[in-house]
């Protein structure tokens, strides 16, 4: 019996995509049968995150209206044999889904997966409804940013009302270090303390992310990047380990290192 | 053999008159008695005005009652009513009145979007985050940040108070008093009490140390026992 996990935010633009498909293609990386739901109807992206496009024939909203078994409808990923996508629908009307239609889905999705991971819309709407019914747990991602924490904070509200299994669990994307020093940006304890959730991962931005999407391969496929390795920490943190937060130190040069040897 | 006690007693102090009102004889015989009572004695002009302190014992009076009961004692003479004091109240009112002055202790965090509302004095133990909001008919006690919007006295009670470990309100009011946070970014302060100041006629902050002065008596239903 699986787990299904909602990746939610309230803003748009905060990243919930990309770390949908990050923290799928890590889970399957470490053998866990994974599949990705994308329940953002009219605007699905995770798809093109995942590169698997061209491959869509049916989608979320041919499965709840009977015109395709669920089965039909799932994506097998080029790189896993245990990683699926169930795409969004890209022209169908919105009102197609229903909570009840989406609890149908991913029930029957856990008998055969480890992780269902559910990418949720932006908004409050009947979207983020459908997204949260079938879950078992929620991550939300929020930004160093006022307005970010101010959506999760009212997402995170309404998630726990409806009595998951866990409290929702808190990833801050798009870090930037230096202006996190500087006190330009929101601290990361502050966040916490006010959000006041458990923090599951932080995340660097990191220009290496944008090359990846636009290429079709989640970034947690390559080790050799800073954010990667956050998104596998993720991975690692929901499965229960215990991972220590990555440092966001820039790594320095050998003549810098020298320097502040010398503190000059 | 039947013994007539008087359905008035008036009795004189040194603050005015006070008048016990029988609690046995019925309503109409005392507005009869007390109109012969006051009859008898008509005023002279330049008497001062004495005020009156009314006393009913057992007695529940009705607002009319009340009413016809001022009209009269007032009407002739230079009498003027302080105080109509009765033992009992009705069991709506003091339900009502209970209900008010019930402390509600609420441990969550408010959080944006979220309003929290309370009859009575609320405690809250836990944050009210930005975009949260908290409303009480009386006082409110915060044990954590209050970052968003609180809201005492509700039913227009302007001696209630916001209380909290560490205020940095977007916005405070207590009764139709509004207050909000300047407009240049500022830390907030810890243990400190939103209040409305009689003399600048607006909601200050202070240190909860100045409370213990200017509210001697927290309590909404001590209050009200007292003042009636």
């Amino acid at each position: 019996m699986g787990e299904a996990i909602v990746i939610t935010s309230g803003k748009g633009g905060v990243g919930k995509t990309t770390t949908s498909a990050n923290i799928g293609t890590s889970l399957a990386l470490m053998d866990k049968k994974v599949c990705l739901i994308d329940t953002d109807i009219g605007l699905r992206n995770l798809d093109v995150i995942m590169g698997l496009e061209n491959r869509i024939i049916y989608d979320i909203v041919d499965v709840i209206q009977g015109r395709c078994k669920l089965q039909q409808a799932l994506i097998k990923d080029k790189r896993f044999d245990y990683l699926s996508l169930l795409p969004a629908a890209q022209t169908s009307d919105k009102s197609a889904v229903t909570t009840e239609g989406m609890k149908e889905i991913v029930s029957e999705l856990k008998q055969e997966y480890d992780y269902i991971i559910i990418d949720c819309p932006a908004g409050i709407e009947q979207g983020f409804q459908n997204a949260i019914a079938g879950a078992d747990r929620a991550i939300v991602v929020t930004t160093p940013e006022n307005s970010s924490v101010r959506d999760a904070d009212r997402i995170i509200g309404l998630i726990e009302k409806e009595n998951m299994v866990e409290p929702p669990r808190l990833i801050i994307n798009r870090i930037r270090n230096h202006m996190m020093k500087n006190g330009d940006m929101l601290d990361i304890d502050d966040i916490v303390q006010l959000l006041a959730i458990d923090l599951i991962g932080i995340v660097a931005d990191d220009e290496e992310m944008i090359k990846a999407s636009n290429k079709g391969e989640p970034i947690s496929l390559s080790p050799n990047f800073k954010s990667s390795i956050s998104y596998r920490n993720i991975a690692r943190r929901i499965l229960g380990e215990t991972v220590p937060l990555q440092s966001l130190e820039e790594e320095k040069g050998f003549m810098q290192k020298i320097k502040a040897f010398f503190k000059i | 053999m039947q013994e007539t006690k008087p359905t008035i007693t008036i009795k004189g102090t040194r603050d005015g008159l006070i008048l016990f009102i029988d609690e046995n004889s019925s309503f109409e015989e005392i507005l009869q008695d007390l109109i012969k009572k006051l009859d008898a004695s008509t005023p002279q002009k330049e008497e001062p005005v004495v005020s009156v302190k009314v006393k009913l014992g057992h007695r529940y009076l009705t607002e009319e009652q009340r009413h016809q009961l001022k009209e009269i004692i007032e009407e002739k003479n230079r009498f003027q009513i302080e105080a109509m004091e009765s033992d009992v109240i009705p069991i709506k009112d003091a339900k009502t009145w209970l209900d008010e002055s019930q402390l509600k202790v609420v441990n969550q965090i408010v959080r944006s979007g979220q309003v929290l509302e309370t009859k009575g004095d609320l405690l809250l133990i836990g944050d009210v985050n930005p975009g949260g909001r908290v409303r009480a008919s009386g006082n409110i006690y915060i044990m954590g940040n209050l970052l968003g919007i609180a809201h005492a006295g509700i039913d227009g009670d302007q001696e209630a108070f916001i209380a909290a470990s560490y205020m940095k309100p977007a916005q405070l009011r207590i009764a139709e008093y509004i207050s909000r946070a300047p407009d240049y970014e500022a830390d907030g302060v810890y243990m400190e009490c939103g209040i409305i100041d009689p003399d600048q006629n607006k909601i200050v902050i202070d240190s909860i140390k100045t409370l213990s002065k200017q509210r001697k008596v927290i309590s909404a239903f001590e209050r009200r026992m007292n003042n009636g």
